[in-house]
Formats: structure tokens, C-alpha cells, sequence
């Protein structure tokens, strides 16, 4: 770093320090570093800021403004993305099933070219034995199935009968297996006279043998981003993706922010909820500044977990009795309150709204302190 | 607790005597002294002003259950009758308006504390139940008390040697996800010990304990009286309560079960006088009526020996009454109701939800001096101003408070009286006395007045106010504007904040509010002012700025217009320019050497204008390009705006953008600026072309599906050959579309103002010009093209399975020549949608907005620029990583390459 420049540091940003390094000519650094740091403190914010309101405001006020409409990706059906409203609702709420879970895969330097791609996607789709099979013929009188096999789809997977045959044998239940060429044969186990509608139950049930790939990728997408291929799926499993070895594991994601959480960490998971919502808010032609969404995800998992911004959530974190029972289901927390001799302590805003008394943010946090004449002494 | 929150207060003090170690400090509301209003007979000097305003506060509410004790102890009757008042309608002594619980009628005294209406607040009563009862609102944990200890000897059924290893254990589960939890929790661990059935403490064999909602307990199925209940509670250990999360000091397990009711004063249930002189009781107070009645009854059952069945059934109805006082919404009992046959509203109702008592009276404040009319425009008021109708201004009024320097200026208001204008409505007296002036009384005032009164003049220009437009949903809805009184009867704003209002005056309404004492009136103008909302704190831009002529004005102005220079200087006297040197001196001069007149001598600025044209100012002069909205224009444009403010700060920005959007304006008056249907005209090759486009596409869409009919399409990969069609046809419509749009934008005359307005960015886009006078193209539901009505076609005038674009839903027709019916019916569908959509979206996004407000509000910066919540649990270490507070930002950063460049 430059000299002048050092002097800076701890003072500046690191993001304006590197920038300056960056663009400005080497004759100007001091000049510009000075004139930088004094638009620095220009810019700085005032202590007591009530920059939660601020950036809820700030992302509530668009909200008004967003479509409820799902995205279509283009290329495979079965793959819209929720996005607008609903998907950022989705996100702050902390759910844990999502509408559209997606991921996007990014491949390690050979595989990105666009060779195989098709090939590599496909091992990472998980297949059921049901996309397998082209006809089912029920033998009524011996109880036996016979699975006429799409042998083409089979060895564009990469597989032979045989291991067809090994995944179904893994996954059968009640019945035994038998290979007979191109075909397998499958026949209950005999019991009771009600074996015929067990038949069918076991017919339905062989659809769903998992056979090859990553569980809970149902679709898989290739598509040439920039100057290299992705592999965009619609069902996350990150965790499984991650252990590949043709995936780029630092540039992969999910955009189930759960899952980053249980792979990677509360970390992962705030940056993941950053760049989800940024992504929706981006779409829809809006400008919220990051800042905002960044401090709303840090609410969320300032405790560690991720927490929504419902009742259930950070809002009943509170220590305040009153500012709960102002928000949802008043009732149940004063009851509970009563139960514990709960203390509210008038620390945050609503509740000295409701005493109407002075809140401790803005300009409700200065007090003037003045000599007095002490009359004790 | 019995009375939620009403009774926090009582509650708070209760508390004080039975557990003196919790400190509280109490407002002391019983001694009532209403802290603003001064002592007679005391002159107001300074320092005793200030000490009458410093009045108690409340430090902290400590919440608890009433016991039996403490309900006899703070209240101050004892009620025995049903009965309301006597003959004379004066209240009955040991009734439910006994005036010893409060005062509800003008010229009675309470008996209590001696006040008349208005300064007494109420006094509790309480009437001894003839059986005990359940309280509804503590049944679950009753039920988990019943169940967890033993019915002999009331100790939890974990062993002694366990109880210290799992309390740990509890205390954990209750840090992470609460009280409820620890409960819950606390089921699982005595399950967990496989006691076998017996007390491990007495041996005791237990049954198990169930809830017949919504208030019987059953143990092996023989019904428990809340006496027994309560007998087994009051066994239950201290040490084993606070095993279940309860604090034995503020609530013991056994007052959860009512020997005695406390009765509310009479002040939160006043009764009405209706018209015809009769009186009507409030909800409550029928409710308790039906609880003392059945008391009454039980009693003399009781006392008379009645048989057992007779009892219980009183008891049971006595239940009733009690549960549905407290909660009239439960599931299982029938709800109590009016003779009219409507449900009372009890105390549950009274506190919850959006109505009730929380969120409408405590966190939602009602103000008096605030006016409430529809907006009209006026862009010669200034920016920060707002236009208040006369008669406003002589309602609404500002005190002032007399010395000697200004009473013989306010004596002058005095004189006016109030009924012309600059007058004044009331005095009041150093004692807090309030005199209304009017002819009579108006001498009698003036002659009075003395320093330390205070005079409520009607407004006056320049007074400070607060304006205000519903939805609030940002910190610029609500902004402080100087008052400038006018006639007429609407309130008046410069439509260059409408932005942050977002308002417009199809009929709006707006708030007015003015603020009443100094501390409040130099809040709102240090922090609420115009100016000083510039800048959106949501993306560092520029929100208010220019709108419709003002823009599209300077963009003509600084593009085509020149003028002789005596006209030039009419035109910047109008907008408010004295000086004229920078006019050039030349005969004529053109309209960007008009533009630059009102830029500083040393402001300089570059960027592009919205046709990616350089604009170029340099020392004070727009030296090239031409002003547009993406420079002057508000909601994150505007970026000349946003250099302004940052080089010479809020007031000067908000003077010069008051000067632009008068110069736009003005320049159209001169110039002249209307649109009309013949701006959408086309030349007739246009016409072809457009037609021409059009027919094209609609033979590439038919042999598509010629094609699909053949079965000679391929697939897209993944998609069935359905989706592949709609995909494909949807492709070429789109395309269609656009190419007419082109065609209109090449072939449009560039002076009409319609296109003036597009290319400025005044109003609307090239895409409602297409619309206008080609074609409106492809209407699309879910992003796809019409095919709800019915099975296989749109509408019945089409062939089943007819995918051409007639058939669902093209419009090829412009609005300027018309939609025939099946179009217009089509468009009618995408414009109902859009409808739905928006009306879908409001309630959705607002509650998401509550939501993060509430869970944010108390979020502040600290000093060391961390971000703390009210616990002072950290929730960033710098704010943003920076500390840059985005309304002093350039859009959220600090501009690098803009310092290097202005850096010599």
C-alpha cells in the first residue's frame, strides 16, 4: 500500500482504501486520501440513528411496489422461480420448506466448458426408477410385476440393467427381484388373500426407487452464464452437491438459506439471505441499498440461528412485555408475563409511546447534564 | 392477574408491599396532581417552570397475578347487589356503580378520594365468590401443575436428589425458546422418570389429569371442583414453582384459581345516557351484573341447604359468567351476548387485536391541532411550503407565550378576536385556566394579559408544520413544511414533493399538524424539513426533483429554444432571478445560457442525459446536452440534483430546484405545450409498414401451427410440444410488437409533445405511443398467453383449439383507432388481473412492513457506531460495515473516481 494511504488505515473503509490504490495516479493519492476522509466523516452516521426503522422503511415502503408473480424459467417446465413479494415474505419469515428451492451449481475449470454438460447434469438429477420404465405388466394369477425398461434412457445415464436392478433390489420392500434380460420381474412375497391390491401399492411404490443422482434434485438446467456453463436445478441438496468432484464448491449455492445454514454456517446463511433478497429487490428495477438488507439479516441471526421476523421470531426475543404484547397476540404474553413477575424495563420504543414518555432513540437518547448546586453538601 | 392490563398500575404498587425487592417507582397516580398544570397563587419563574415539566417517571412495570389478599387490600368496596341505582338513579351503596369505585356523573364526588369526574380515576371493588372458580386464561398451566405434582403431597414427581440436575437443564430450554417451552419441557422429564404411578416423595398413587374444556378437570373420570384444585395448588412448594417457571412471588399457583373477583372501577365502564334519558351500561359491567347476581343466588342456595345438583348447576353457570367475563371468544362455551342478540365485548376483547386497547389507544396517539382536507397544486408556493386555507388557520393555532418584549404584538391578536384573521382563540393563565376570547370577553382578556401567559394565535405565515399523506410508509410521508395561509379551502402543496408523498390530486386528502411547544417545533424543523429529506435514506438519491412540465420544459428549453435576451430576462424574473450578469450579452441567447443562470458560478457537473447524450457543466454553465429527468428529475434520478446538494448542501438545492421547476414552467407557457390525438398520427408508409409488420407475423404464427398441426415442429428441450408452440408463438407476437414500436418511434414526429414528454421522461415511454397509435400487442395472463374461458378456446366465437392470435387474446389495434369487442374483452382481462394483483399485494406487503418495523424499531447506532437493540445485544458491529449513513452517501458509497477527478 501506498505510503500516504497508510496512515488512513483503520480511518478509511477498506473497500474506499483499495479503491483508491486502484484508480487514482500515484501523484494524487494524498490529495485524493484527504479529500476521501473528509467525505468519510461527512457521511458518517449520527449515533443514535434509529437505522432499524430506517431500513424497514426502506423495504417495506417498495414492497407496495413489487409483483406477485412467479418467473418462468425458460428451457425445462416444472421450473418457475418464486420471486417478487412472495419470495422475499418467504425469506424474512425464516421458512423452512420453500415454494421453489433452486440451486446453482458451478463447475470446476474442464467440466464449465460445455462438454458433457448435458452428461454431468444429468448425474447430478436424481433419477427414479419410474423414469425408467416403460411399461408395467401385472400378472394378476402369479402376483408377479414385470418393468419393461427404456434400455436408451438407461445407458444415456451412464448404466446398465444390472444396476438398475442392484438400486431396485436395495429398495424393495416385501418382494423378491428377478432379471430376465431387458426386463426385471418383481413378485410379492405371499401372504394374505389381499395381496392383489398390494400389488398395485407395490407397483405405485417401485415408481419411487431412487436409482442414481442427488436426491432431491428433481429438474436439472445447463446454461451458459458469461463465458462459462452452470447447471441450475429446481430441488436443493447442497450438502450432497458439495462432495462432488467436478463442482466448484466456492462459487455453488442454494438458495434455501437453511441448508446454507446447516452446511456452512450462520455466516453463509447471513450472506445468503443478503444476496436472496438483494436478487428480488434487483429483478423488480427497485434501489434499496444493501446496508438495509444487510442490518435485517444480521437481526436475523444475531442470535446464531436464523430467526424470521415474526411472532414466533425475533419479535419474541424481545426482553420488553409491552412492545410483544403490541405486536401480535397480546394476550398470551401478558399472561405469561404475570407468570414469571416479568420486569419490563422501558428499554425500547413502544412501550414509552405508550407511557408517553420519551423514547431512548434519536433524539430522545441526549439529556443535558448541568452543574447544580448540590444542597447536601 | 386478573384484569390484564388495566391493572398494571395497581398491580405495580401491590407489588411493592408484598415483595419489596423488586424497585419500583411509580408515577404515584393515586394522589392526583396533574404534574403541567402550576399551583395557583405561585408566580413562573424559570427554574419552577422547568420543575413543574420534569414530572415522574415510570422506570419499569413489574406484572404478577392479584392474590385473593391483595384484591381485598386495594379495593375499596365491596360489592353485594346487582342492582345499578335506586330510584332517584343515584348509585346503590354495594352495587356495581357504587360511587366509591370511581365517579362517572357530572357533579357526584367520590367517595374514595374526594375528586370529581375527570380527576378521579377509579377505584377497585371486589365481591367474594360463594365458590371458588377457574380463572380461563391460566387453565394450561393448571392443568400441567395438576399433572406434575403429586395429588397428596404437592411436590414435582422427580426425586430430590434429581430436582437440581434438570431445574439446570429447564433453565436452558426456557433461555432458548421460553417459558412455554420450559413447560412443555417439564412434562417430558416426570414422563421420562418412569415413576410407575407413585409419588416419589409420599408414594402416593397418581391418575392422570385431563382438561373437559373449556374449565372441568377430570381425573379418573370423576370430575375435580376448582376447591379441591385449588387445595391441591396451595400444597405446591415455592421451591417447586419456580421448578415450572413461575415465580411464587408475584403469583402463587393457587390465586389462579378465584376465591374473590376483582371488580374494575366504574371509569373504564362508563355508562351512556342515551337520548331518550335512558341509561345504557356498558358491556362490563352487565357481565359483572350477571356475576353478582349468580353469586347472590349461589349464596342463598348454599345457605338454605339446597340439594347438591341445584349447587352445582349455579356454580357451573357462575363459571360461565366469570370465564366469558374475562374472554367472551372461546371455543367451546357459546358466547354471552346482548339482547340484541350481539356478543359483549369483554375484557379479552377489549385489549386485543387491531381495535383493541394495545394497538388503537396506547401505541396509536390521537392529536388535537391538526387539520384534514383535500390537496390541490400550486408550483408558485416554494418547496418547502404548504398552502393553508384561511379558515384552517383560524381554527388551528399556535401558543405563544407572553414576556415583555412581544405583548403588545400579541395584544394585537387579542384585539382581532377570533373571528378575524390574525387573531387569537384562547388565553390561558399561568394556572393552567383556559379563557376563550370572543367580542364579550375580548376587553376583559386584553386587560389581563400579563408575561406568563399564553396566547393561541390562528397561524401566521411561516409558522412551522407537519404535513403528512397516508400510507405513511417512509420517513418523507411525514415532513415539516412552513405555513403559508391562503384562500380557498384546500390544502396546497408544490407537486414537486408529491414523490414523497406520493401524492396527486385526484382527490387526496391530507394532514396537517402543528406542533405546540418549542421542543417539538425545533424537531420538526431540524429534522423533519423538506430540505432535510433531500435525500432518500433508501438509495442516497435524490427523491424529490422535477416532475412532468418542469421537466419536459428545461428539455425544451436547453434544447431548441432561443429567445432575444429581453425575453430571456422576463422569463428569469418570473422564475425569481435578480441578476442578470450571466446572462450572455448577446441579442439572442439560447436556452441552455438561460439554464445556466440559475446554477452556482463554480458548480461543475457531468453526466448522461436519458438518450445517452454527455451534459456538461461547467463553472455555472450547462455547457452541452440537454436537461432531462435523469438531472433533474426526482425518485432516484435527478443526479445534477444530488451533485447540488452535496457541493452546496440542502437549502440552496431545494432554492434552485424551486427556480428550475419555475423556468420549466414558464418556458412552456411561452413556448406552448398541449398534446393531442394528432401526435399519434402516422404517416401513411408508417401505416403499411406497421400493417405490413403485422401480417407478416401473422403468417409466421399461422405456419407455426401448421407446422404443430403436422407434427413437424421440434421440441425445446424439456418442454412438451404444447409449450414449445405458446413459446414460440409467443417469441414472434413479442417481436411484432416491438418492430411496431420501432416503426412508430423512426417514423413519430420528434416536436409533437407527446414524444417531448417520452423523450424527457416527463411521462410515459415509447412503448404507450406504439400502444397508442400501432398496436397494443399480445395481452398476457401469468406470463402466458390467454386460454382460461372455455375448454379449448377463449371465447365462443372461436373454433375449439384455435391457437392463432386473434383467437387468444392479440390486440393488433392501437387505442387511437380502437379494440374491436373480442380484443377489448381481452385487454379487460389483463386489466382486471392487474387489478387483482394489486389489491392481493396491499394487505400482504403492509403486514410484512409491520412486521419488520416492529421487529427493528428499537435498533439504534451507538456511539462507537455499533448497531444495539434495546438490550444492548449487538447486532453489527459498525453499521453497514462502514458507518456510512446512506443519506449522506452517493448512493450508498463514496464516489472514488469522482474525488480523483475533481482532485487537481
Amino acid at each position: 500500500m501506498h505510503k500516504d494511504l497508510e496512515k488512513y488505515e483503520g480511518k478509511l473503509p477498506k473497500k474506499v482504501l483499495q479503491e483508491i490504490e486502484e484508480l487514482c495516479p500515484v501523484s494524487k493519492i494524498k490529495k485524493v486520501a484527504e479529500k476521501a476522509y473528509q467525505e468519510y466523516l461527512n457521511a458518517k452516521i449520527d449515533p443514535g440513528e434509529a437505522v432499524g426503522l430506517v431500513s424497514a422503511e426502506s423495504i417495506g415502503e417498495p414492497g407496495t411496489q413489487m409483483t406477485l408473480d412467479t418467473f418462468h424459467y425458460a428451457g425445462v417446465s416444472e421450473m418457475n422461480v418464486t420471486m417478487g413479494l412472495p419470495r422475499i415474505i418467504e425469506i424474512l419469515d425464516g421458512r423452512k420448506t420453500l415454494t421453489t428451492p433452486m440451486m446453482e451449481i458451478f463447475l470446476k475449470s474442464p467440466y464449465n466448458k460445455g462438454k458433457d454438460i448435458k452428461e454431468i447434469a444429468m448425474q447430478i438429477k436424481e433419477t427414479k426408477l419410474g423414469e425408467l420404465v416403460s411399461e408395467y405388466v401385472l400378472n394378476i394369477v402369479d402376483l408377479k410385476i414385470e418393468l419393461v425398461l427404456k434400455l436408451e434412457k438407461i445407458s444415456a445415464l451412464g448404466l446398465k440393467v444390472s444396476d438398475v436392478a442392484k438400486s431396485v433390489e436395495k429398495g424393495l420392500k416385501g418382494a423378491s427381484l428377478k432379471v430376465e434380460g431387458d426386463s426385471i420381474s418383481l413378485k410379492l412375497k405371499e401372504r394374505d388373500e389381499k395381496s392383489l391390491n398390494e400389488l398395485y401399492k407395490l407397483k405405485e411404490n417401485v415408481k419411487e426407487i431412487y436409482v442414481q443422482g442427488i436426491k432431491d434434485v428433481s429438474q436439472v438446467l445447463p446454461v451458459k452464464r458469461k463465458d462459462e456453463f452452470i447447471i441450475i436445478t429446481a430441488g436443493t441438496n447442497l450438502k450432497k452437491v458439495l462432495e462432488l468432484d467436478f463442482v466448484d464448491a466456492s462459487r455453488t449455492t442454494s438458495n434455501d438459506i437453511f441448508e446454507i445454514l446447516s452446511t456452512l454456517g450462520v455466516e453463509a446463511a447471513r450472506q445468503a439471505i443478503i444476496d436472496e433478497v438483494f436478487k428480488v429487490i434487483d429483478a423488480q428495477g427497485l434501489n434499496v441499498d444493501i446496508r438495509h438488507i444487510m442490518l435485517v439479516a444480521d437481526t436475523m441471526c444475531a442470535s446464531g440461528e436464523i430467526k424470521g421476523i415474526t411472532r414466533y421470531g425475533v419479535v419474541s426475543e424481545k426482553a420488553s412485555v409491552l412492545a410483544r404484547a403490541s405486536f401480535e397476540t397480546p394476550i398470551k404474553h401478558i399472561v405469561n408475563a404475570a407468570l414469571v413477575g416479568e420486569v419490563d424495563k422501558l428499554n425500547s420504543v413502544v412501550e414509552n409511546v405508550m407511557l408517553n414518555q420519551v423514547v431512548p432513540i434519536g433524539t430522545g437518547l441526549t439529556s443535558i447534564s448541568m452543574k447544580g448546586k448540590n444542597k447536601k453538601e | 392477574m386478573k384484569k390484564e392490563t388495566k391493572q398494571e398500575e395497581q398491580k405495580q404498587e401491590a407489588v411493592k408491599e408484598e415483595a419489596k425487592e423488586i424497585p419500583v417507582e411509580n408515577k404515584g397516580e393515586k394522589s392526583v396532581e396533574i404534574p403541567f398544570v402550576q399551583k395557583k397563587d405561585t408566580p413562573r419563574t424559570p427554574v419552577e417552570a422547568v420543575a413543574n415539566y420534569v414530572s415522574k417517571q415510570v422506570s419499569s412495570i413489574v406484572f404478577g397475578v392479584l392474590s385473593p389478599k391483595l384484591i381485598k387490600k386495594m379495593a375499596s368496596a365491596k360489592i353485594v347487589t346487582p342492582e345499578l341505582y335506586d330510584k332517584e338513579g343515584y348509585p346503590v351503596d354495594g352495587g356495581l356503580m357504587d360511587v366509591r369505585l370511581g365517579v362517572i356523573d357530572p357533579g357526584l364526588k367520590c367517595k374514595t378520594c374526594g375528586s370529581k369526574l375527570k380527576e378521579c380515576i377509579g377505584h377497585f371493588g371486589y365481591i367474594e365468590l360463594a365458590r371458588a372458580v377457574v380463572h380461563v386464561k391460566f387453565i394450561r398451566i393448571v392443568q400441567i401443575l395438576l399433572k406434575c405434582t403429586c395429588r397428596e403431597c404437592g411436590r414435582v414427581m422427580i426425586s430430590e436428589d434429581k430436582i437440581a440436575k434438570y431445574s439446570a437443564s429447564l433453565a436452558r430450554v426456557e433461555q432458548e425458546s421460553g417459558g412455554d417451552a420450559r413447560r412443555m419441557a417439564i412434562k417430558g422429564v416426570i414422563d421420562a422418570q418412569k415413576n410407575g404411578g407413585k409419588c416419589p416423595h409420599c408414594k402416593a398413587k397418581q391418575y392422570k389429569v385431563t382438561i373437559e374444556k373449556p374449565t372441568t378437570f377430570i381425573e379418573n373420570e370423576k370430575r375435580v371442583s376448582p376447591i379441591e384444585v385449588r387445595a391441591r395448588l396451595e400444597r405446591v412448594k415455592d421451591e417447586d414453582c419456580e421448578l415450572f417457571g413461575i415465580n411464587p412471588k408475584v403469583s402463587r399457583p393457587e390465586w389462579m384459581i378465584l376465591t374473590v373477583l376483582a371488580i374494575p372501577p366504574v371509569t373504564i365502564r362508563p355508562s351512556i345516557t342515551l337520548e331518550s334519558g335512558e341509561r345504557s351500561e356498558d358491556d362490563l359491567t352487565h357481565k359483572l351484573g350477571d356475576i353478582v347476581r349468580i353469586n347472590q343466588r349461589l349464596f342463598e342456595n348454599i345457605n338454605a341447604g339446597a340439594p347438591e345438583i341445584i349447587i352445582e348447576d349455579l356454580w357451573d353457570l357462575l363459571q360461565y359468567h366469570v370465564t366469558t367475563f374475562f374472554d367472551n371468544n372461546i371455543a367451546q362455551l357459546p358466547p354471552a351476548r346482548h339482547r340484541s342478540g350481539q356478543p359483549l365485548k369483554t375484557i379479552t376483547e377489549r385489549i386485543k387485536s387491531k381495535e383493541g386497547r394495545i394497538r388503537h389507544n396506547l401505541a396509536g396517539k390521537r392529536t388535537n391541532f391538526c387539520a384534514r382536507t383535500v390537496i390541490s397544486p400550486d408550483p408558485m408556493l416554494k418547496i418547502d411550503e404548504v398552502g393553508v386555507p384561511k379558515i384552517i388557520s383560524m381554527k388551528v393555532t399556535v401558543p405563544e407565550s407572553v414576556n415583555d418584549w412581544n405583548i403588545a404584538y400579541l395584544k394585537k391578536f387579542i384585539q382581532n378576536g377570533p373571528n378575524v384573521y390574525p387573531g387569537a382563540n384562547y388565553v390561558i393563565r399561568p394556572d393552567g385556566k383556559k379563557k376563550k376570547i370572543t367580542e364579550e370577553t375580548k376587553e376583559a382578556a386584553l386587560e389581563e394579559l400579563q408575561p406568563g401567559y399564553i396566547v393561541e394565535r390562528h397561524l401566521l405565515d411561516g409558522d412551522v408544520a407537519v404535513f403528512n399523506r397516508q400510507p405513511s410508509l417512509h420517513r418523507m410521508s411525514m415532513m415539516c413544511h412552513k405555513v403559508k395561509v391562503l384562500p380557498f379551502k384546500t390544502l396546497r402543496l408544490n407537486p414537486a414533493v408529491c414523490a414523497p408523498y406520493n401524492a396527486d390530486f385526484d382527490g387526496d386528502e391530507m394532514n396537517l399538524h402543528i406542533p405546540q411547544n418549542e421542543e417539538s417545533r425545533a424537531e420538526a424543523e431540524i429534522l423533519m424539513e423538506v430540505q432535510t429529506q433531500l435525500i432518500s435514506p433508501r438509495y442516497g438519491l435524490s427523491v424529490i426533483g422535477c416532475i412532468h412540465d418542469g421537466i419536459s420544459g428545461n428539455f425544451l428549453l436547453t434544447k431548441s429554444v432561443e429567445l432575444p435576451r429581453e425575453r430571456a430576462i422576463d422569463l428569469l424574473a418570473f422564475v425569481g432571478v435578480t441578476d442578470f450578469s450571466k446572462l450572455p450579452n448577446k441579442k439572442i441567447v439560447n436556452g441552455r445560457e438561460i439554464f445556466g443562470v440559475l446554477l452556482p458560478d463554480d458548480f461543475n457537473f457531468t453526466t448522461k442525459s436519458k438518450s445517452g447524450e454527455p451534459v456538461v457543466v461547467k463553472d455555472g454553465k450547462l455547457v452541452e446536452g440537454v436537461i432531462d429527468t435523469h438531472s433533474i428529475g426526482g425518485e432516484g434520478e435527478g443526479l445534477l440534483l444530488r451533485a447540488l446538494h452535496k457541493s452546496y448542501g440542502a437549502k440552496s438545492t431545494i432554492e434552485i430546484l424551486h427556480k428550475i421547476f419555475k423556468l420549466g414552467i414558464e418556458t412552456l407557457l411561452v413556448t406552448g405545450f398541449s398534446a393531442g390525438i394528432s401526435d399519434s398520427d402516422l404517416p401513411r408508409t408508417a401505416k403499411e409498414m406497421v400493417e405490413s409488420t403485422l401480417n407478416q407475423s401473422e403468417e409466421d404464427v399461422n405456419s407455426i401451427i401448421k407446422s404443430y398441426h403436422e407434427g413437424t415442429m421440434e421440441t425445446f428441450p424439456g418442454r412438451s410440444l404444447q409449450e414449445t408452440v405458446e413459446l414460440k408463438i409467443l417469441e414472434v407476437l413479442n417481436k411484432a410488437r416491438n418492430r411496431c414500436g420501432n416503426i412508430v418511434k423512426e417514423h413519430a414526429n420528434k416536436k409533437t409533445h407527446t414524444i417531448v414528454m417520452a423523450d424527457s421522461g416527463a411521462r410515459g415511454n415509447f412503448l404507450n405511443l406504439a400502444q397508442m397509435a400501432a398496436c397494443v400487442g399480445q395481452q398476457a395472463l401469468h406470463g402466458k398467453r390467454i386460454e382460461k374461458g372455455y375448454t379449448g378456446r377463449t371465447l365462443s366465437c372461436y373454433k375449439s383449439g384455435d391457437l392463432s392470435p386473434e383467437a387468444r387474446g392479440f390486440v393488433r389495434h392501437g387505442f387511437k383507432h380502437g379494440l374491436n369487442p373480442r380484443e377489448f374483452f381481452f385487454h379487460a382481462i389483463t386489466g382486471r388481473d392487474s387489478l387483482m394483483d394489486t389489491a392481493l399485494r396491499t394487505p400482504k406487503s403492509g403486514y410484512l412492513y409491520r412486521r419488520l418495523a416492529n421487529a427493528l424499531q428499537d435498533l439504534r447506532v451507538e456511539y462507537d457506531f455499533s448497531v444495539r437493540d434495546a438490550n444492548g445485544k449487538i447486532i453489527q458491529f459498525i453499521y453497514g460495515d462502514d458507518a456510512i449513513d446512506v443519506a449522506r452517501s452517493d448512493n450508498g458509497k463514496i464516489d472514488v473516481q469522482k474525488i480523483i477527478d475533481t482532485t487537481e
